[in-house]
């Protein structure tokens, strides 16, 4: 294959195919890939650990499962252990019999998917979560290393948090970057496709929620950077725990709701914290945002119910998986509302998600008999996953995650008004 | 009638009706449902896209600013492609995303379908096509809408 970008004599050894017909293809797709964005050279994946997307084994997608036997039967195995997104089914959740047969049915062939993870590379047994970064699950990577990752909610922490570098990488292409241990240097890779087109400047009366926010951002900027300007005045210039938790849940509602792989905050963010606006390119258009326009954007989300004044029949708090410091907060909230309610169970079933590392530590704590003592479940599940089906797809169900919302018929509501309606039984 | 020229990411040959998506075009959203539920025509499930939710996507010239949402993306492409639920074309007014370009690359690589792709056809290609009308396009990214 003739190429235009430069490569090592490895990475040409590879192309033409001196280990194999499925590593070629591995190589060839990579390079292409890179070409179309212009890249000139490949580069070296320089973290410990990958992370993937696809965590789910649904019987209907047969082609991911048999490209992924293709590559273990060739020997075409990553060169570093990966994290992958949370698992689809948990019997902790509430469901009905006829639900559980359906999820049988539907995920026939997750215990093969699985088997075919650990073959490739699988970190740990149970390194299952969407939030890998979280330090319980060990795959948090530094400023400056370039990953091959996917799972839009990751991507965009990585970089804008973590100030790490990685494309937003779709499903598959990121499992061949850690096969090949090179990924095409374009985009996010470089410090130009780090720059800002788009300064977001907040403007609103208080703290925005993150979700909504974010939501807002990822609709108006799609796949471009913005920087924003305004937040750190609400949620500080320090990158603790309810800042970093503020950060992922605002950033992957950036992703889902549009194409956001990184964004700076001023003062905040580690590269904004460095460079400051020598950060923004030029010719950066400007969106402002203040009360009037969250209010605006909220309004504009569908709810895709039958009945849209149907009484909730599930609630899920966690998409992304919650931190340990956010499992701790919304246990608090929930005791805080059903002592203000007189409840002493909350209404609507709820479900607390996490990851499986993170839910080990939690229920070492005495915040998790005092979660369990509210009646929330607290599971290890995509909620994304467990509501794609026909049964669970027409349930009125409830969530503050912009992502469940945008990929489900979930209903959103802010944090507050969930809480509200869980303790209260409100709609 | 009207020509474009656009950049021929997956050089090819196509002869399709447009199906027109003004917002980003949302994968994993508009596919999930046909491919769960082994829908052929693949009715596009994104509740987020008036312009598209409920239409047949396979087949059809599919006509788009961008793709967004999760990074399942390209491998949703990948798959409907190998199940031949595949667009007969995916035509890009921006320059294409990373998604879709993965999508595009995999299915080409690794299954026989035909998905040939444009990028580049400007903002003033999706201000005229409109779903329904006839599109072909030919190797070399010339798309011609009438």
């Amino acid at each position: 294959m003739e190429t235009k970008m430069t490569l090592t004599s490895k990475q040409r050894a590879l192309l033409s195919g001196e280990k194999g017909e499925a590593m070629a293809k591995v190589m060839e797709t990579l390079v292409r890939y890179g070409e179309t964005f212009g890249a000139e050279k490949m580069v070296p994946v320089t973290s410990d650990y990958g992370h993937l997307v696809t965590s789910f084994g649904l019987g209907v997608m047969k082609p991911i499962y048999g490209l992924m036997d293709q590559l273990i039967e060739a020997g075409a195995l990553s060169g570093q252990k990966f994290s992958v997104d949370p698992r689809p089914l948990d019997k902790n959740v509430p469901s009905n019999a006829l639900q559980n047969l359906v999820f049988k049915f539907m995920y026939s062939a997750q215990e093969g998917y699985e088997q075919q993870l650990n073959k490739l590379g699988l970190l740990q047994e149970d390194a299952f979560t969407c939030a890998c970064y979280l330090p319980e699950i060990g795959n948090t990577p530094k400023k400056g290393e370039v990953l091959s990752w996917a799972e839009s909610s990751a991507v965009v922490y990585a970089n804008s948090v973590l100030g790490a570098r990685c494309n937003r990488n779709s499903g598959i292409i990121e499992l061949f970057g850690s096969i090949a241990g090179c990924v095409p240097h374009f985009g996010l890779l470089t410090d130009e496709g780090r720059k800002a087109t788009w300064i977001i400047e907040v403007k609103t009366s208080k703290i925005p929620e993150a979700q909504v926010l974010g939501s807002a951002i990822g609709m108006k900027v799609m796949e471009d950077v913005p920087y924003i300007k305004g937040l750190s005045k609400f949620i500080g210039t320090a990158l603790n725990e309810s800042a970093c938790a503020y950060l992922k849940d605002m950033g992957a509602a950036t992703a889902s709701n549009g194409a956001v792989g990184l964004y700076h905050v001023e003062g905040l963010t580690p590269e904004a914290a460095e460079l400051g606006e020598s950060l923004i390119a030029q010719g950066a258009k400007t969106y402002v945002i203040d009360d009037a326009e969250l209010a605006r954007v909220k309004a504009g989300y569908p709810v895709i119910w039958k009945n849209k004044e149907a009484q909730p029949k599930l609630a899920f708090i966690g998409c992304p998986h919650l931190s340990f410091a956010q499992l701790v907060d919304w246990t608090q909230k929930v005791e805080e509302g059903l002592k203000a309610s007189g409840r002493e169970k909350v209404a609507i079933p709820t479900v607390f998600t996490t990851a499986p590392a993170v839910q080990k530590e939690f229920q070492k704590t005495e915040y998790y008999a005092r979660l369990q003592k509210t009646g929330v479940v607290l599971s290890y599940i995509c909620p994304l996953m467990y509501m794609n089906n026909p049964l669970c797809g027409k349930q009125p169900v409830i969530t503050c995650s912009n992502k469940l919302r945008t990929y489900t018929s979930a209903k959103y509501m802010t944090n507050g008004e969930i809480i509200e309606a869980i303790t209260k039984g409100g709609k | 009638m009207r020509q474009f020229k656009g950049r021929p990411v997956i050089p090819g040959s196509a002869k399709a009706q447009a199906l027109v998506s003004h917002g980003g075009f949302n994968t994993l959203a508009s596919y999930q449902k046909s491919l769960m539920f082994g829908d052929k025509k693949g009715a596009c499930s994104d509740q987020n896209n008036p312009d598209l939710y409920g239409k047949p996507m396979a087949g059809a010239a599919l006509c788009l600013p961008q793709t967004i949402g999760s990074t399942t993306g390209g491998m949703v492409l990948y798959t409907a492609a190998a199940l031949g639920r595949q667009p007969a074309c995916l035509l890009f007014a921006k320059p294409i995303d990373s998604l879709a370009a993965a999508g595009a690359i995999l299915a080409d690589v690794w299954t026989d379908a035909s998905m040939p792709t444009v990028d580049g056809l400007g903002d003033e290609f999706l201000a005229y096509v409109q779903t329904g009308m006839a599109i072909t396009v030919e190797p070399d990214g010339t798309v011609t809408v009438e």
